[in-house]
């Protein structure tokens, strides 16, 4: 910093001066002076410096003895409140034993066992003429016996061996595969599907939801479908109902998404996929649990915070002629979390 | 130096021993339904709720409207001590009530004079079915759909935002939970009863109670918290001694 700085004119010749001081190399300054530690003059300290190894090992074994002892004091009876003491007991015991074998095993290094520095050079790590030369003549010697040269026939089976050796490996791939195709884009959701509790699987009816409600839901029919689980995965959708005047943006091109305040949206986070089922009812945040993305309903399932990039996807729905909730159609975008051919869709 | 590793060893087993432990389960209320004096609870409730709640319960610019809560709601807001409110903060906490069993059924009978609202459940419905097996496996399924992701399995409780919680449940009575379910207070949504019926709802309690009776066989449960708790301890504990046992292999004897 002196050295541009104008306020000072002598900086640049002080540094000039300290810079001519410099030599040009520096000697090997060496290992530090050996410090003796109090061991090793100390009579009195050595035999206490041993007295504790011996104490630490002593426990050691102390410890091995408890972890025996402790296997017949608490046998297990069959039920978890003795397995509990018995492993605790056991465990406890065993602890002890090994940490402090080896915590005596590295006192007693530390303390007692000599501590000199020693210099060791490495050696070079080419070999010398006459050792290059014999290894050479062992390969020559090796190609000339097993006679690769002379029977083409053996040397090539072998190379097309080899080279088939691999392909296994990549045959296994195939299992990786089908393409999930168009899995990722299409849920169990479509037009007429009815709304039902998770787990029961009764439907809902829209004068059911009440101001405040948090209903989890299944799209009718899950149970039939080939993979009950994946297919959960995506379509499962939280329903809430709150009073529409609180919506602080209105899309009219979501214009009768809704069934008088009832909401639907996903439930897979948009993140990595975490059910966001955290509503807090007065504030309208959904939370999820795993990262704290919020999302506000009344803009939509917007992100107000935490790493979540897009919005929830919402689930148009409606009644039908008994009041039932259905869903309109599909959700209208990809479910969850972001992938690589989701595009922008 | 070995000192301090045993200091930081200790605090880990003082944090561990020191962590929340379950709430002694309070014994289910038997008995019958306080008859509440609607007279008494208007003037209760105008000598203690009316400066935020209005003295009509029409709520103003400090407190919503009471009309049409019910008298659920009141017996679980006066009845946990989360009201009357003891300062403005993210969330009223539960604390010791400031009124007696009948001052709150009289100030829920008037609140639930004003308009129709969700009942103080009758104590039969709401008791727990503890030698029930099929009402207790019923009830975790609801429970780990609708409740899990702020309560936790366990009903240890959990954060939400902005210095909101979803409190533990474990000592709140069988009657509180389900008022909370009916009414849904503060951010918690509400469950009514065609959402999860009356006996659903028994069988969540039910569920709660058997688990807080649970023996703790892995030891110390650490508040049930899983992850959160179990984390600190390895870091604070186990990750302290690994570090105080490093640092003292890599120094020179004395």
């Amino acid at each position: 910093m002196t050295v541009d700085h104008p306020s000072r004119p002598t900086g640049s010749s002080e540094v000039a001066a300290r810079h001519d001081a410099l030599p040009d190399s520096f000697d090997n300054p060496g290992l530090p002076a050996h410090r003796h530690r109090m061991a090793d003059t100390d009579p009195v300290a050595a035999s206490r410096a041993e007295r504790q190894v011996v104490g630490l090992f002593a426990l050691s074994a102390a410890g091995t003895i408890f972890a025996m002892v402790a296997y017949f004091v608490w046998t297990p009876e069959g039920d978890f409140a003795s397995i509990k003491s018995s492993t605790l007991g056991v465990g406890l015991g065993m602890a002890l034993s090994l940490f402090a074998l080896g915590v005596g095993a590295v006192h007693w290094a530390k303390t007692l066992m000599p501590d000199a520095e020693v210099v060791e050079e490495r050696h070079a790590l080419r070999g010398t003429e006459d050792e290059r030369a014999a290894a050479l003549e062992i390969l020559r010697i090796g190609g000339e016996e097993s006679g690769i040269g002379r029977r083409p026939l053996i040397r090539n089976s072998l190379l097309g061996a080899l080279a088939l050796f691999p392909l296994p490996g990549i045959v296994l791939l195939r299992d990786l595969g089908p393409l999930p195709g168009d899995v990722l884009t299409h849920t169990l959701w479509e037009e007429g599907v009815r709304l039902t509790r998770d787990p029961t699987g009764t439907r809902i009816k829209a004068s059911e939801v009440t101001l405040g409600s948090v209903y989890h839901v299944i799209p009718e029919g899950l149970g039939d479908a080939e993979h009950p689980l994946e297919e959960k995965a995506k379509a499962a959708v939280l329903l809430v109902r709150m009073d529409r005047s609180n919506m602080v943006v209105n899309d009219p091109a979501r214009e009768g998404w809704d069934v008088d305040g009832i909401y639907a949206y996903s439930k897979i986070c948009t993140h990595v996929g975490c059910p966001v089922a955290l509503y807090e009812q007065q504030t309208h945040h959904l939370l999820c649990p795993c990262h704290q993305s919020t999302f506000d309903v009344t803009q939509y399932c917007k992100v107000i915070f935490g790493p979540a990039k897009r919005p929830l996807p919402q689930l148009p729905i409606t009644v039908d002629d008994e009041g039932y909730l259905v869903a309109q159609s599909d959700f209208t975008e990809p479910v969850g979390p972001s992938y690589w051919e989701r595009g922008d869709r | 130096m070995v000192l301090l590793l045993l200091a930081l060893f200790g605090t880990g087993m003082a944090y561990a021993a020191a962590a929340p432990t379950e709430g002694d389960g309070e014994a289910a209320e038997a008995g019958e339904l306080l008859t509440g004096d609607e007279d008494n609870g208007r003037e209760l409730f105008l000598a203690n709720c009316s400066t935020c709640h209005g003295v009509n319960a029409a709520g103003g610019e400090d407190g919503p409207s009471l009309i049409g809560v019910g008298a659920a709601s009141v017996d679980f807001q006066v009845g946990t001590g989360r009201m009357p409110l003891q300062n403005t903060a993210p969330q009223a906490p539960e604390k010791d009530p400031s009124f007696t069993e009948q001052e709150t059924a009289d100030l829920a009978a008037w609140v639930a004079s004003l308009a129709p609202g969700p009942a103080i459940p009758d104590p039969g419905s709401v008791q727990p079915l503890i030698e029930d097996d099929e009402a207790i496996s019923e009830g975790g399924e609801i429970f780990r759909v609708n409740c899990a992701m702020c309560h936790s399995s366990v009903g240890a409780g959990g954060a939400l935002t902005r210095g909101k919680y979803a409190p533990a449940l474990a000592g709140s009575s069988p009657k509180h939970i389900y008022e909370a379910m009916v009414t849904g207070p503060q951010s918690m949504p509400v469950f009514n009863d065609a959402n999860i019926t009356v006996e659903e709802k028994q069988s969540v309690i039910s569920y709660l109670k058997y688990i807080e009776e649970q023996p703790k066989p892995g030891g110390l449960s650490l508040g049930s918290l899983g992850p959160v708790s179990e984390g600190l301890f390895a870091w604070l504990g186990l990750l302290g001694l690994v570090i105080a046992t490093t640092i003292w292999l890599g120094a020179k004897s004395s």
